[in-house]
């Protein structure tokens, strides 16, 4: 499993370069240990904060001066947020945006990042400019006429309506891209001179040994759909279509807004499951940033 | 392998149109290949292109909400959107507002990332717990970490005003205040984005060999010296990269207003993605559109100034390798 992910800023074979760099391994000064554990502090306070917020009382939440362990430890602001409020169908929701999301991006970016990887055919080059400009396209620009178009589909307010103009982004393509490009020519050859059909080859030989791009392709596009905001608060009119963002966001600026336990408490729910992914997967998503410079 | 190439190149270089001298096989992948490219296409022209075109049309037109079921009164208003843009004193407002953001947030965010690589990249043990810890952030959604940031903002009893008192700064209104709230925003910006820049800056503080950082070391120079003279020319390529995609990430800042300040306080922490969504909701579409166009070119002049500016063509980092071997793969 490691190494999978060819770096293509290394250009050293694995071998030559290990021993020279234990060799010349400067010492670490311990001040910076301290330094970037004070940083990593930081960093991490925000999320222990919410977290020990959200067992608070509302009036411990916002009481003067702050308390920093909760003396009344509850679990109120959840079963608001779960019995009263809807956050089950907003995660219900944002889990079948995301899991539609991740399905399509795997296929369909599978598919043509081996043709652009491999196969040689007209309007190849053609395509892989379209595939890197569309890279830089921000939703901002393409909302409103797409709003217009899934209005007259009649899929406004639906989660198919979420779902359609993600299921196949750029960046999947030039993950999927860079992998391929990376696995022997023979392999084809030989399946080819075998007399394996040329999809074949690719749903046989091809995709099987893509596991770990797609895993990472996969964690990735999960975690960028579960974040996704502007789209879903365009196209969710109703709260039973709202994702979890759309209506942590327009809990946070309406009637809820000073509540600021139930708030927090929402945060942790569209938090927390992400980290956890995260924390358990973290390899897979620092190759794909380290190999695609992308997020 | 080599002989296919070529004679794939003569039939790209003919159209595709099948001559009596194709290769079968050759045909046979070309087909294969627009299969395995069509869903994608599809895709890619009913969801991308299509709306990037339309979203063109759009803003030279007064097209409203109530167009959508009658789209025979739309009227055609030529540059009309964007002269009143220009004029409009609150795009005005919001254009100023993305500048200042970028402005502010993209050295910020290069700095903490730089700093942090430069660190981890020096440490004998722990590095992967210090690179995933500094990363959490990163892969958490923007509108719950503003939830939580605006929590720590507050000006009674938030986390930041109690810090502060212990060294007897009185209470700060950040989120309150109109030259405050702003780059109260980019601090949580640099908090959440910080990551993703340090882990790129890491894999390329690892292509400077240690060679070269040791012979400085020989040489005399000491630390600053070395991180000034070696670090930062080598990495350049990096940096450029780290700050186009920063630089585009931050011209759409959108959700920490929308949660933390609602684009307020007068209008002051209102974004131009802010701006648009405003419009839409209010139905002007094509003046969103509009709108929405002036910050795509922004987007295209500051890559395009950014890559001019500060290096070569080819010196963004992942790229060239690629096309290198693209083009040996083609004409090997």
């Amino acid at each position: 499993m490691t190494n999978v992910l060819p770096a293509p800023t290394d250009l050293e074979p694995a071998g030559t370069r290990r021993p020279r760099e234990r060799e010349h391994s400067v010492r670490t000064p311990p001040w910076l240990y301290a330094v970037l554990t004070l940083g990593l502090f930081l960093v991490v306070v925000p999320f222990l904060w919410m977290l020990v917020s959200s067992f608070k009382p509302e009036s411990e939440v916002r009481a003067l001066p702050p308390t920093w362990w909760p003396e009344t430890v509850t679990l109120s602001n959840y079963e608001t947020l779960l019995n009263r409020l809807d956050f089950p169908t907003y995660l219900f929701n944002s889990v079948v945006v995301a899991l539609a999301v991740t399905a399509g991006n795997l296929v369909f970016c599978s598919m043509l990042g081996y043709a652009l990887a491999k196969l040689d055919f007209p309007g190849k080059r053609a395509l892989f400019g379209i595939v890197l400009g569309t890279l830089m396209i921000p939703g901002v620009v393409t909302f409103v006429p797409l709003f217009v178009m899934v209005t007259k589909m009649h899929l406004s307010n639906t989660l198919l309506g979420m779902i359609l103009p993600f299921l196949a982004g750029p960046f999947g393509v030039f993950l999927m891209r860079q992998f391929i490009t990376s696995l022997p020519d023979e392999l084809i050859q030989a399946a080819r001179i075998d007399g394996a059909g040329e999809l074949r080859i690719f749903f046989s030989v091809i995709l099987p040994l893509c596991g770990p791009a797609l895993a990472t392709l996969g964690i990735l596009t999960f975690l960028t759909s579960w974040n996704n905001f502007l789209w879903p608060l365009v196209i969710a009119q109703t709260e039973d279509k709202y994702t979890l963002p759309v209506a942590l966001a327009l809990y946070s600026v309406g009637q809820n807004a000073t509540q600021f336990g139930l708030l927090l408490a929402g945060a942790v729910i569209v938090v927390l499951p992400v980290l956890a992914i995260f924390l358990v997967l973290q390899r897979h998503i620092m190759q794909g940033i380290a190999m695609t410079g992308i997020k | 392998m080599a002989t296919l190439s070529t004679a794939s190149s003569t039939a790209s270089s003919t159209g595709g149109t099948p001559s009596r001298h194709v290769d079968p096989t050759r045909r046979a992948q070309a087909v294969a290949a627009w299969v395995l490219a069509l869903p994608f296409v599809l895709l890619f022209l009913a969801f991308t292109a299509g709306p990037v075109l339309a979203s063109l049309g759009m803003s030279f037109t007064d097209f409203r909400r109530a167009d959508i079921r009658s789209p025979l009164s739309v009227e055609f208003l030529g540059l009309g959107n964007y002269t009143e843009l220009v004029a409009d004193p609150v795009f005005r407002k919001v254009t100023l507002n993305t500048l200042l953001y970028l402005l502010l947030g993209v050295p910020l965010t290069m700095a903490a990332a730089l700093a942090a690589a430069v660190g981890i990249n020096r440490l004998n043990r722990f590095k992967g717990l210090f690179r995933v810890g500094f990363y959490l952030p990163v892969v958490t959604s923007i509108v719950a970490v503003s939830v939580v940031w605006k929590f720590l903002y507050r000006h009674h009893g938030g986390l930041f005003n109690t810090v502060l008192g212990w060294v007897g700064i009185g209470e700060v209104n950040w989120l309150d205040d109109t030259t405050l709230a702003l780059p109260s925003l980019v601090v949580m910006a640099v908090w959440r984005n910080f990551g993703t820049l340090m882990v790129i800056f890491l894999a390329g503080l690892q292509t400077i060999p240690r060679e070269v950082a040791e012979a400085a070391e020989v040489d005399g120079a000491g630390g600053w010296a070395s991180f000034r003279h070696i670090t930062l020319p080598m990495l350049r390529p990096t940096l450029l990269f780290g700050a186009v995609i920063t630089g585009i990430g931050y011209l759409q800042f959108f959700e920490e207003a929308f949660v933390m300040t609602r684009g307020g306080p007068l209008d002051s922490t209102r974004s131009i993605t802010y701006f648009t969504y405003d419009q839409f909701r209010f139905g002007n579409f094509g003046y969103a559109a509009a709108a929405s166009y002036l910050l795509f070119l922004a987007i295209v002049l500051l890559t395009y100034v950014q890559f001019r500016w500060l290096g070569e063509r080819d010196e963004r980092p992942k790229k060239p390798s690629k096309k290198r071997r693209a083009k040996e793969a083609t004409t090997a």
